[in-house]
């Protein structure tokens, strides 16, 4: 009865994969990108075995918002703002520079201080301090991207971001399931569990320090929470049937999930403190795949009791229940931007199934996507992007999509299916 | 240590036979210890031919396979024939049955398990309506996450939307 145990825990401090799954490709941007330069970082004399100047680039890049000056037709690398001639930037057609100088401050500690100066305008904008060990110097990068595309977009940047994905390889008809998460741009992907029997619907908590999964490690489904930092792990269900589809609340005292136990699947709360479960659903259809709506006191979820999958929403005190989506035969899975208003599901039209965009105010509905079998969508937690599992010939790769459509990538997977992403909230 | 004990177990008790069957030996009663005798009673009960039989009821029964339209877990009039066949069988020798059902790929994951869910669980009711003990079914629900059939097509989805008996 298929009791084999095959999950391997790691700690996320301690393993780092050598091989990166994720590239990035950006395949549509945006009509009217800003104009940005970002000069090489000066970082005489300091071996990072990174190209911070780069990562910023291609963080800015896939923002599908900005379009960076070529590199090789700078003609000056200033590291601080007193040396800039803003001629030689205006000259290249670039609204905003980016420079920044790398220091040693002792200790294994290193200071990167930058600036976004204002080409048109002839001024610096701001200039921040940022320090890390030699191995974050992706993260310093990346924070110098949240910080330039907040100042001129007006939202938050999310580069310093991580997504958890599942990839499953399959060999000689044994598979290999993995839970993983990468930062945002898919770069230092590390193993979180693996094992040879499924795992399932990862969830983040509020505070980006633990994961909510469905493994089938025992033989049956069962959900899972695992701190990422100690791997710390303890399962939290263990009923006949379904365990499934765990959903964080906001706090992160709560989780919605889905338990068979009682015939059929219904929308349970699991309370974290007390351990204890209590049912928010009574109807023989199939209701599934809970996600919070931001103030904490209602759920949106799947359910066919109309006949055909559509969403729901469900007041948790009241139990009222509510039919949200009437447009087509298969509305799925639910995820929320960070508005509280703009709602992002699998939508079925004709025969296939995209990424659709439903306005809770105004009812009014957009495919973002156009390819085949795309599935589990999740929204960056500034509400930019979102991000789904879809299909590049018969491997399931992520993409990226922006909720307003103009702006789409891909990040192509070098090893098996990769699928069920889930983005991390904002961790600093 | 316990392979090998086994092992051990099994040649003396081989050997006993051996012996039992040239003549009466007191020789016979001579062998390890009596828990290595009961692991191995259970692997020579293999070799009787009443039980030799059994398994070849097994290999001339019905369809284990069971499949399904998309979205629906409506039993098809095709797996009706097998399925009474399994009922009869699992009254006559009742054993634990495990019911494993699966989706096709299109569709949402979760949505997916309880889909699959619902397919093993009508496969259930059938074999119970026709006198099954449900305490001898399982019912287990993968979704859409171990595929019989490879690629997105009908053919491969048609095979995909099932439910296994083991």
């Amino acid at each position: 009865m298929g009791q084999k145990i095959f999950a391997l825990l790691f700690l996320l401090l301690f393993s780092s994969a050598s091989y990166s799954e994720l590239v990035i490709r950006v395949t549509q941007g945006n009509d009217k990108p800003t104009r940005i330069a970002i000069a090489p970082i000066d970082q005489t004399g300091i071996q990072t075995g990174e190209d911070i100047s780069r990562i910023v680039e291609s963080d800015l890049q896939r923002s599908g918002l900005f379009e960076t000056i070529e590199r090789r037709n700078m003609l000056a690398f200033p590291g601080r703002a007193q040396d800039v001639y803003y001629r030689d930037w205006r000259m290249l057609g670039s609204e905003y520079l980016v420079a920044g100088q790398l220091r040693s401050v002792g200790g294994g500690r290193y200071q990167l201080e930058f600036s976004l100066l204002n080409v048109t305008a002839q001024k610096t904008v701001l200039t921040h301090k940022v320090s890390g060990s030699i191995n974050q110097m992706r993260d310093l990068a990346h924070l110098v991207s949240d910080k330039v595309y907040e100042e001129i977009t007006g939202i938050r940047g999310a580069f310093s971001t991580r997504l958890a994905y599942v990839t499953a390889i399959r060999k000689n008809d044994k598979y290999t399931y993995r839970l993983n998460v990468a930062d945002a741009d898919g770069a230092r992907e590390k193993l979180v569990l693996e094992s040879a029997e499924p795992i399932m619907s990862p969830s983040w908590s509020g505070n980006g320090k633990e994961l909510a999964y469905v493994s089938f490690e025992t033989g049956r489904p069962a959900i899972f929470r695992q701190n990422l930092v100690t791997a710390a792990r303890q399962q939290l269900t263990n009923f006949t049937g379904l365990n499934g589809a765990p959903s964080w609340s906001p706090d992160g005292t709560q989780m919605a999930l889905v338990l068979s136990k009682d015939g059929n699947p219904e929308i349970y709360l699991l309370d974290l403190q007390s351990n204890k479960f209590s049912r928010l659903t009574r109807h023989f259809a199939i209701d599934t795949e809970p996600t919070w709506m931001p103030d904490g006191k209602s759920l949106l979820f799947t359910s066919d009791r109309g006949g055909t999958p559509q969403i729901y929403k469900l007041n948790i005190a009241t139990k009222r229940t509510e039919r949200l989506t009437f447009t087509g035969n298969y509305n799925a899975r639910p995820s929320l931007a960070p508005d509280g208003r703009t709602l992002a599901m699998v939508h079925r039209q004709k025969d296939t199934f995209h990424i659709a965009s439903f306005d809770l105010k105004t009812g009014r509905m957009i495919e973002l996507t156009q390819t085949r079998l795309d599935e589990s969508p999740t929204v960056a937690p500034n509400g930019a992007m979102l991000m789904y599992a879809t299909k590049q010939g018969d491997r399931g790769v992520l993409a990226a999509v922006s909720l307003d459509a103009g702006v789409r990538y891909v990040l192509p997977s070098s090893v098996g299916d990769v699928r069920e992403p889930a983005w991390s909230p904002f961790l600093r | 240590m316990k392979v090998s004990s086994i092992k051990s177990g099994l040649s003396a008790l081989f050997f006993a036979a051996l012996l039992a069957g040239c003549s009466s030996n007191p020789v016979v009663e001579e062998p390890t210890t009596s828990t290595d005798i009961e692991d191995t009673s259970v692997q020579t009960g293999q070799v009787d031919s009443s039980e030799i039989e059994d398994v070849a009821v097994e290999t001339v029964a019905a369809d284990t396979i069971f499949y399904f339209d998309f979205d629906k877990a409506l039993l098809k009039p095709e797996s009706r024939a097998a399925l009474l066949e399994h009922s009869a069988m699992l009254q006559s020798n009742p054993r634990n049955v495990r019911l494993e059902g699966h989706a096709d790929e299109r569709g949402t994951r979760e949505y997916n398990m309880a889909l699959g869910e619902r397919r093993a669980q009508a496969v259930k009711e059938f074999l119970v309506l026709q006198g099954v003990s449900p305490s001898l079914i399982e019912v287990i629900s993968y979704g859409e996450e171990r595929a019989a059939a490879y690629g997105s097509n009908e053919d491969a989805w048609g095979l995909n939307r099932r439910v296994e008996l083991k």
